[in-house]
């Protein structure tokens, strides 16, 4: 009984955490940026600040929105959520693990975008309809380079489940050059898929080349600010997965007592330190690419994915 | 061990069609040439890690004239070429990079799909260097078909070549003689190369190939 209860506070605890650190990462990702251009930049914890602040302010709804245009923002936030919170943090083999598929995942993100485009398409402004299209143009190319990489991943380890996946990865771990592929494969599709530098930017409104911000532009008060936490889990949810699947240290072990799952929450936490800092590395050091520009370097994704699924195959074959 | 070797085989010859599939990629002269040499690096270590393995002192030759000619003194020539052709800074539109790529990954599959059941009797370092080596063969033809750049042409037809010396160093026992005399045949080759792209600049004030095209179907007519 005291066992189960465990597993329950265990996976809530990794609920709470990806909930808990999202905004945070994408404002540590914000500091070093600013850092890097030898700007000061907000407090750590201002996405949260301002969450809060959209939370209590009034919201204002065009007036043809639909059901759907008000439905939106929960749907999205919720599965974005979901996935978040299924992928390993700080642990492997927690209670709801066993749903935590690396296909499940695909298909929850891809829910969540379908209802961003419908919502952005709804109130009928250009921006919306500019913004919906050029996703489900992103989309349409990333979505093939996740399933390639995907392929990779578990063809190698031998189930597209994340926390075995995970045991895997950390138990055997030798040099392998189609997970090379499939992680620079991964990365571009998370820049990608989270509107980062050289494909959008997060930073600007109002600009032709914008994609997410084109799509809830018309969202105010609480509806804007799930929106954005839900945009801000999808980043903690790219930078995890890459940090469970490619860099497996530190997970606690299923069936681990407090402290494994203590050093597991450190080690999570350097990840992200990590990842934000590389993420905003690149993202000082690049210039936005044209729109039409994109569909090449998704393509590079895609390429890297089948490239690692060959020569996974080659290495069976020897 | 044993499995380490071989993975940093697979390491070296898998960059070298990553690196051939940039060639496909670039659209800029200049980039094109700096990619050029890059794949010859990629090239001259994977062929001394090949040494290494199969304990062959003769390939460390082979490196050697990989990294000496491929990597610095015909990229530094072809650099000083479209400086004098004055085309250093063209870009030139390749037409549907998608379909280019596309297409190349239809080669490279091709390329395994044939080569490993074709060698199964092979030491595993043989089999991945050819069925790679056939891979990087077909994007260099790719390569000179899809490019109308006769400067571009030529880089395709030297990564072409890197890609047989990278199965002549798979397969064991390619005595060095022949090593010296292809690698010498490959730079008069080059030499040759270059007096014609000069020469085909004199008569027709461009490198375009479809150049060519377009003045013999006048003469036809």
């Amino acid at each position: 009984m005291t066992g189960l209860l465990f597993d329950l506070l265990a996976q809530a605890a990794q609920m709470a955490l990806t909930l808990a650190l999202a905004p945070a990462l994408v404002g540590f990702t914000r500091k070093v940026k600013a850092r890097l251009l030898r700007r000061r930049g907000a407090p750590i914890l201002q996405p949260w600040y301002d969450l809060i602040r959209l939370l209590r302010k009034e919201t204002v709804l065009a007036e043809d929105a639909s059901w759907l245009y008000r439905a939106a923002p929960y749907i999205v936030f919720a599965t974005t959520w979901v996935a978040a919170s299924l992928v390993p943090t700080f642990a492997t083999g927690l209670m709801f693990n066993w749903i935590a598929d690396l296909i499940a995942l695909a298909a929850l993100l891809g829910a969540g975008r379908f209802f961003l485009a419908l919502a952005g398409m709804d109130v009928g402004t250009s921006f919306g309809g500019i913004g919906a299209s050029r996703e489900m143009m992103f989309g349409s190319l990333a979505e093939p380079a996740t399933i390639m990489i995907v392929f990779v991943v578990s063809l190698i380890a031998g189930s597209t489940q994340l926390s075995e996946v995970a045991a895997y990865m950390a138990s055997d771990f030798s040099l392998r050059v189609s997970v090379l592929f499939a992680l620079i494969g991964l990365v571009i599709v998370a820049i990608a898929e989270n509107g980062r530098i050289p494909v959008d930017n997060p930073a600007t409104h109002l600009e032709l080349t914008m994609v997410h911000e084109a799509m809830i532009l018309e969202y105010s008060g609480r509806h804007l600010a799930v929106m954005e936490l839900a945009a801000a889990l999808k980043l903690l949810l790219y930078v995890s997965l890459i940090a469970c699947v490619f860099f497996p240290f530190g997970l606690a072990p299923p069936d681990a007592g407090l402290g494994a799952m203590g050093v597991g929450v450190l080690a999570y936490m350097g990840k992200l330190a990590a990842g934000g800092f590389l993420l905003a590395l690149f993202e000082a050091s690049t210039a936005k690419m044209r729109i039409f520009r994109v569909p090449d370097f998704l393509g590079a994704a895609l390429m890297l994915g089948l490239l690692g699924t060959f020569l996974v195959f080659i290495t069976r074959s020897l | 061990m044993a499995h380490l070797s071989l993975d940093v085989a697979q390491l070296l010859a898998g960059g070298l069609v990553l690196v051939s599939f940039m060639l496909l990629y670039q659209d800029r002269l200049s980039g094109l040439i700096n990619i050029f040499a890059l794949h010859a690096l990629v090239l001259a270590l994977s062929v001394a890690w090949q040494a290494y393995v199969q304990d062959a002192p003769h390939l460390y030759v082979t490196a050697g004239i990989a990294l000496i000619f491929k990597a610095l003194v015909i990229p530094f020539s072809l650099r000083a070429i479209i400086k004098r052709l004055r085309i250093h800074r063209t870009v030139e539109i390749v037409g549907g990079v998608g379909w280019t790529m596309l297409f190349g990954m239809f080669l490279m599959a091709l390329s395994l799909v044939v080569m490993l059941p074709a060698t199964t009797t092979a030491d595993p370092f043989a089999r991945e260097d050819l069925a790679f080596a056939l891979a990087i063969v077909l994007l260099g033809l790719l390569m000179m078909v899809t490019r109308r750049n006769a400067v571009s042409q030529i880089i395709g037809f030297m990564s072409l070549e890197n890609g047989l010396i990278l199965a002549a160093a798979g397969a064991d026992g390619m005595p060095l003689v022949v090593e010296i005399s292809v690698a010498l045949s490959v730079l008069i080759a080059f030499i040759v190369v270059g007096v014609f792209l000069f020469r085909i600049r004199e008569r027709f004030d461009t490198v375009d190939l479809f150049e060519l095209d377009r003045v013999r179907e006048e003469r036809r007519r």
